[in-house]
């Protein structure tokens, strides 16, 4: 592996910006790289080298010519396949949208060109980022480089692997119920979901709309949060958009001091179903924050237990409305169309070969607690847990100023294990989606292996509504003290693809 | 509480306009069934008195001033369409055949 591999976004950029180092030379780096491991990875749904380079060719340009860009520009970026771009296919994994090419580029992707990052590809994911494991794409899993036989967490499994793999120094996510945290524990890299409306939703494909939000991955918190200032801050064209400046993410990477900092730890994150050496590795990281000046309390959130059957409500709920659009009528998949079907039974052709199962599941599901009857019991109820689940952080946030816990209940388990026992995967978010229902920020940094399996584990560290600042700190601090234990980055440990 | 039967999974898959064969009709019923079962939970909250939230984060509306702003071409709007008539979506019939 070349030595540009290697290399932290941050370097990167600055190696690029004093022109020490092309940005097509690292963007070549990275193209061959993808090119080596892809086979056994398979990260990537769309990777067109020209188009790569000639992105590359141009910030060049741009450097060469004196203009002052941002600190990545000419770092590369593999890019989640659910934002649209209009150079690259954009598919969200799924059939119903094989070969569509947008018109119009998502505002993420907007602003990561306006840095100057490089977009290496689209990565895969499950489809329309509903899954835990990546395994529902439609275009086959995404092995995790730990262990080839198992997930890479999800849904932004594509993107958790590509940067495991070093075949990218960062990448974009979309986090709904923990969509990039999972993912970046059971891969040992950073992974941060940002306060909702911190960042645009604008030409994500949308999942569920009071959810979803747009995120970083990284191999360390610095380079996460640079990601994160380069493509978050108001946007007008998307009406949730939080009118406020990006909190100092870059600043609390840097500064790592956590001295006199009140940790909750979550009472009900733990116990039955947590994996011994999840926990041990948790409770290290919780001994560690103390050795570095934290105040630790114990904080108890008593509606978290009931935050999972919540949102496999709302969310399924949000789902079978927005993905109402893909009617086979303006774009994407259309079958059946012989003249003598109906648009209703074109529709429900398309819809039935274009959608895998567990779209179909979510769909069918939130159809279910949206209707006459159910609604109350059901979709009302779930919005009514939500409001407490906001009242417990409320409560904890005015004790503390982070909470911490496991990011997830187990290390990377086995592709095929959960496959078509939809429940059993959905306890891989137990504890992420309660930030996803209250919209506050919260971000994955790896505290280390756990015994059994060798594999990685995740710390959440979560901050209130727009301290997304907190969440770099705390991780920063973290990663700081456990890299001088490890002697490096807990990636340095992961077995030569 | 629950018992999501087959009838009622081909009622929800009509509403969502998902033609399902028969053997996915039996796999969801026991999926959803199993599922509904469990998300069901949320009735053992005390919550009579709880508002409900439908966004984390207080809405406002947002308007922005009434300027004529560029959008999409017709070719752009239509580079994605199945099928295109005269710069037109063209979509099968919509409307019941006369008898």
């Amino acid at each position: 592996m070349t030595e540009l591999l290697r290399k932290t976004a941050a370097e990167l950029g600055r190696l690029i910006g004093s022109r020490e180092v092309s940005a097509v030379e690292v963007a070549q780096a990275h193209l061959d790289r993808i090119a080596e491991v892809e086979p056994k990875v398979n990260a990537f749904l769309h990777v067109d080298p020209d188009v790569t380079l000639a992105q590359a060719r141009a910030v060049d340009d741009r450097i060469g010519a004196g203009e002052r860009l941002g600190p990545l520009a000419g770092v590369p970026v593999a890019h989640k396949d659910v934002f649209t771009t209009t150079d690259m296919p954009t598919t969200a994994g799924s059939k119903i949208l094989e070969g569509w090419r947008p018109p119009y580029d998502a505002t993420v992707t907007g602003r990561l060109r306006e840095a100057g990052l490089v977009i290496l590809g689209k990565t895969n994911l499950d489809e329309f980022a509903m899954g835990s494991s990546t395994e529902n794409s439609a275009y086959g899993p995404t092995r995790n480089p730990w262990d080839l036989s198992r997930i890479p967490g999800g849904s932004s499994g594509g993107s958790s692997a590509s940067v495991a793999a070093y075949e990218a120094p960062l990448s974009t996510g979309t986090d709904t119920g923990g969509s990039i945290r999972q993912p970046a524990a059971v891969t040992g890299i950073v992974g941060m979901k940002p306060t909702y409306g911190g960042s645009s939703r604008y030409g994500l494909i949308a999942f569920a709309s009071s959810l979803d939000t747009p995120g970083p991955f990284a191999r360390n918190v610095l380079d996460a949060a640079l990601l994160h200032e380069a493509f978050s801050g108001h946007d007008v064209m998307d009406s949730t958009s939080i009118h406020a400046e990006v909190p100092p993410v870059v600043e609390a990477a840097r500064q790592a001091d956590i001295a006199g900092l009140r940790v909750g730890v979550v009472k009900e994150f733990g116990g039955e179903g947590y994996q011994p050496g999840v926990l041990a590795r948790f409770h290290e990281a919780v001994e560690l924050l103390e050795s570095l000046g934290a105040k630790v309390v114990e904080v108890s959130c008593p509606s978290f237990g009931y935050a999972l059957p919540a949102y496999y409500l709302i969310a399924p709920s949000e789902c079978s409305s927005n993905l109402a659009r893909f009617d086979a009528m303006r774009y994407g998949l259309r079958i059946g169309d012989d003249g003598t079907r109906s648009a209703e039974e074109v529709m429900a052709l398309t819809r039935a070969a274009g959608f895998g199962p567990e779209v179909k599941r979510r769909i069918m599901l939130g159809t279910y607690a949206l209707s006459s009857g159910y609604y109350d019991a059901y979709y009302g109820q779930a919005q009514k847990v939500r409001t407490l689940i906001s009242r417990d952080f409320d409560a904890a946030f005015h004790q503390v100023d982070v909470l911490v816990s496991p990011t997830t209940p187990t290390t990377a388990f086995p592709i095929g294990e959960r496959a078509d026992d939809p429940m059993a995967m959905y306890l891989a978010d137990l504890c992420t989606i309660p930030t996803n229902l209250a919209g506050n920020a919260a971000i994955s940094v790896p505290c280390g292996l756990a015994d059994e399996d060798g594999l990685p584990v995740g710390l959440q560290i979560m901050a209130p509504v727009l301290g997304d600042d907190r969440c770099y700190r705390v991780g920063a601090a973290v990663e700081r003290a456990l890299e001088d234990r490890w002697g490096g980055p807990l990636l340095a440990k992961a077995p030569a693809l | 509480m629950s018992a999501i039967t087959r009838d009622e999974v081909a009622h929800l898959a009509r509403l969502s306009r998902l033609a399902l064969a028969d053997e996915e009709l039996d796999h969801f019923a026991a999926q959803l069934d199993q599922i509904v079962g469990a998300v069901a939970r949320v009735a053992e909250v005390a919550a009579d008195d709880i508002p409900p939230s439908s966004h984390a984060l207080p809405l406002t509306n947002v308007f922005r001033p009434d300027e004529v702003r560029r959008g999409l071409t017709p070719d752009q709007a239509l580079s994605g369409a199945p099928a295109v008539e005269d710069d037109r979506f063209r979509v099968p019939r919509i409307l019941g055949e006369e008898a």
